[in-house]
């Protein structure tokens, strides 16, 4: 019994990350109205980041310095900071790519795909820029926490992953009360509910969806640093791994719906460590896809989705 | 003919006939990014049909036609749920099909599993040559035919295609079926000509690149899906040769994020991929004399 609930805390801690991962996803589908694959590419960027600067890998030069001031444990600290920086320039490079530039002159049938497949470029782009920096191999890194860990009875509990699911809860929270409750909350869902109106009311859209995509990418980063630092192994790919989970928990809660995809995201990161418990880690993808899929079949909207959003549009 | 070019023109053959399978869909307003699912049954279909060892030992004349069958018809029983969803469920669905087929065959001992598995047969390169010639021909005359100009309606403007009588419903099916047969046929020459079939080749990544070649090539016209292969063939290739043309060891190992912001800025400045119906027209009908006179 305390292994099954072993197995289920540890899915939750699991599932702490893809919830930030599935409520990026799930802003700029809700608001935009597209599947950002950039998403996974800044996930990457972040954990990665993290990684290099932990690790040494910008240089001997910069790792020296880093070690002076701060000290050898220390060093994530500039990784994490780093990270935020990074992506934050790249998500104001990625908006102007995906959504400002990107319109068509002869309103072709097509076009909604056009921000789908930018994205993909960008994904290409920084998956090879690491590789081509550091190589395609799993890079690890020892963790700066150690061991460090806490019982409640017999239930082992990590520090370090504890406080990240916190984070990432206290996190989305926020970013709930956000979307509730500020002004700015309200120029969002106003946006996602119509753009042209939302503009005609006087919401300035051309600054407020950049702050989309810093919020969505900042949240990829988070959980990119908080990967690195829980799990201490990353490589060139690992955005896409944790992405296409996400993705599953985010259309599991309905496309658009914050909620939806905090509980998605921590239902599926229990599924998966659940199944590869009682399953084997081969049978991980057949029961995640494969509830997907039906689901998908049976109630095409998710658990809580909006009728309304994903249609007719890529 | 030498070496490397001979194996380019077979990743080219092979990436085109994907890119036709994904382009039925396409045309008629679908984009399926489970390629790499269907793919992955034909080329294990093909392989377990005509292996002797550890297979069912037919020959290749009926291996492949059975396997692309088979695997139509799975894409015939799935069209029907997975098109009831739309947009980015639709994408979804079929990416998650994609995943689950993966999971089942890593999991099927027969089919090797996880190792992957061997293929007897071998095709040689000309053969695969000619079937990419022959589905490229197939699909120019299936879009000139009357189903074909439905497809297009059903892409362009839905509910107008229905008002004048087109059974949109069925175009998507059989677009989609379609599509799926011919990824497997391209599938199963995969496995004979490179003698080896493995899951984890045909990943997500190759769905998303197979995608993209539809997408960047123009879904206008029959000609795009050729030109966006020839283009995610050839340029990363060119890309590798300049860069030791010029001896600039940077250029060869990031081609590909070159290549990623090419992608970037031609959604940019071509957002109708590279091939449309207004450039065919203006590049292959001649100019009356009114009109030359009048420019």
């Amino acid at each position: 019994m305390s292994i099954l609930i072993q197995q289920i805390v540890n899915g939750l801690m699991l599932g702490g990350l893809y919830v930030m991962v599935a409520v990026a996803f799930t802003l700029i589908v809700g608001m935009l109205n597209f599947l950002n694959f950039t998403i996974p590419a800044l996930f990457m960027v972040a954990a990665v980041t993290t990684w290099a600067t932990m690790a040494g890998g910008f240089g001997a030069d910069v790792d020296g310095v880093l070690v002076a001031l701060l000290g050898a444990d220390n060093r994530w600290i500039a990784g994490a900071l780093f990270a935020i920086i990074v992506v934050t320039l790249a998500s104001l490079v990625i908006e102007r790519f995906t959504y400002r530039y990107t319109k068509t002159k002869y309103g072709d049938s097509t076009e909604h795909a056009l921000p789908l497949v930018s994205s993909l470029g960008f994904l290409i782009a920084f998956e090879h820029l690491v590789i081509s920096i550091w190589g395609s191999d799993v890079m690890t890194v020892a963790s700066p926490f150690g061991n460090a860990s806490f019982y409640i009875g017999s239930i082992q509990f990590s520090v370090p992953q504890t406080i990240s699911l916190i984070l990432s809860l206290i996190i989305v929270f926020l970013l709930s009360f956000l979307l509730q409750k500020t002004k700015l909350g309200r120029a969002l869902r106003a946006i996602a509910e119509r753009p042209d109106t939302a503009l005609l009311m006087g919401i300035d859209v051309g600054k407020i969806v950049p702050i989309v995509y810093i919020i969505a990418g900042l949240l990829s980063a988070t959980a990119g640093i908080l990967f690195t630092l829980n799990y201490t192994t990353v490589d060139a790919y690992v955005g896409d791994r944790v992405a296409s989970i996400a993705i599953a928990g985010m259309v599991l809660g309905g496309l658009g719906n914050v909620w939806g995809a905090i509980f998605g995201g921590l239902l599926i990161g229990m599924l998966e460590v659940l199944s590869i418990y009682f399953l084997g880690a081969s049978a991980v993808k057949i029961s995640i896809w494969g509830l997907l899929l039906l689901l998908l079949i049976i109630r095409p909207t998710g658990l809580f989705g909006h009728t309304s959003i994903g249609k007719g549009k890529f | 003919m030498s070496g490397e070019l001979e194996g380019l023109l077979v990743i080219l053959s092979i990436n085109t006939i994907y890119a036709y399978g994904v382009f039925l869909a396409a045309s008629s307003g679908q984009l399926n990014l489970g390629a790499a699912g269907f793919v992955t049954l034909g080329a294990y279909a093909s392989g377990y049909l005509t292996n002797g060892f550890d297979g069912l030992g037919l020959s290749i004349v009926l291996g492949i036609p059975i396997a692309v069958l088979f695997v139509g018809t799975i894409a015939f029983l799935i069209s029907f749920p997975i098109l009831r969803t739309r947009g980015v469920y639709m994408v979804l669905a079929t990416f998650a099909f994609a995943e689950v087929v993966a999971g089942v065959v890593i999991n099927a001992e027969f089919l090797g599993g996880a190792a992957g598995m061997p293929v007897e047969v071998f095709i040689p390169f000309y053969v695969v040559i000619i079937s990419a010639v022959a589905v490229a021909v197939l699909c120019f005359y299936f879009m000139s035919t009357r189903f074909g100009l439905a497809m297009r309606s059903v892409h362009d403007d839905e509910s107008v295609a229905i008002l004048f009588g087109v059974n949109a419903r069925m175009v998507r099916v059989w677009a989609f079926t379609l599509g799926g047969a011919l990824l497997a046929f391209g599938g199963a020459l995969y496995g004979h000509h490179y003698s080896y079939v493995e899951t984890q080749n045909f990943n997500m990544l190759l769905s998303i690149y197979i995608l993209l070649y539809v997408l960047l090539g123009g879904t206008q016209t029959a000609l795009g899906p050729f030109i966006g292969a020839l283009f995610f063939t050839f340029v990363p290739e060119l890309l590798k040769a300049f860069g030791s043309a010029v001896g600039q060891r940077w250029i060869e190992d990031g081609r590909l994020v070159a290549f990623g912001l090419i992608i970037v800025l031609m959604m940019v400045f071509r957002p109708e991929g590279i091939v449309t119906r207004t450039m065919l027209t203006k590049m292959f009908t001649r100019k009356s004399r009114a009109l030359e006179a009048g420019e």
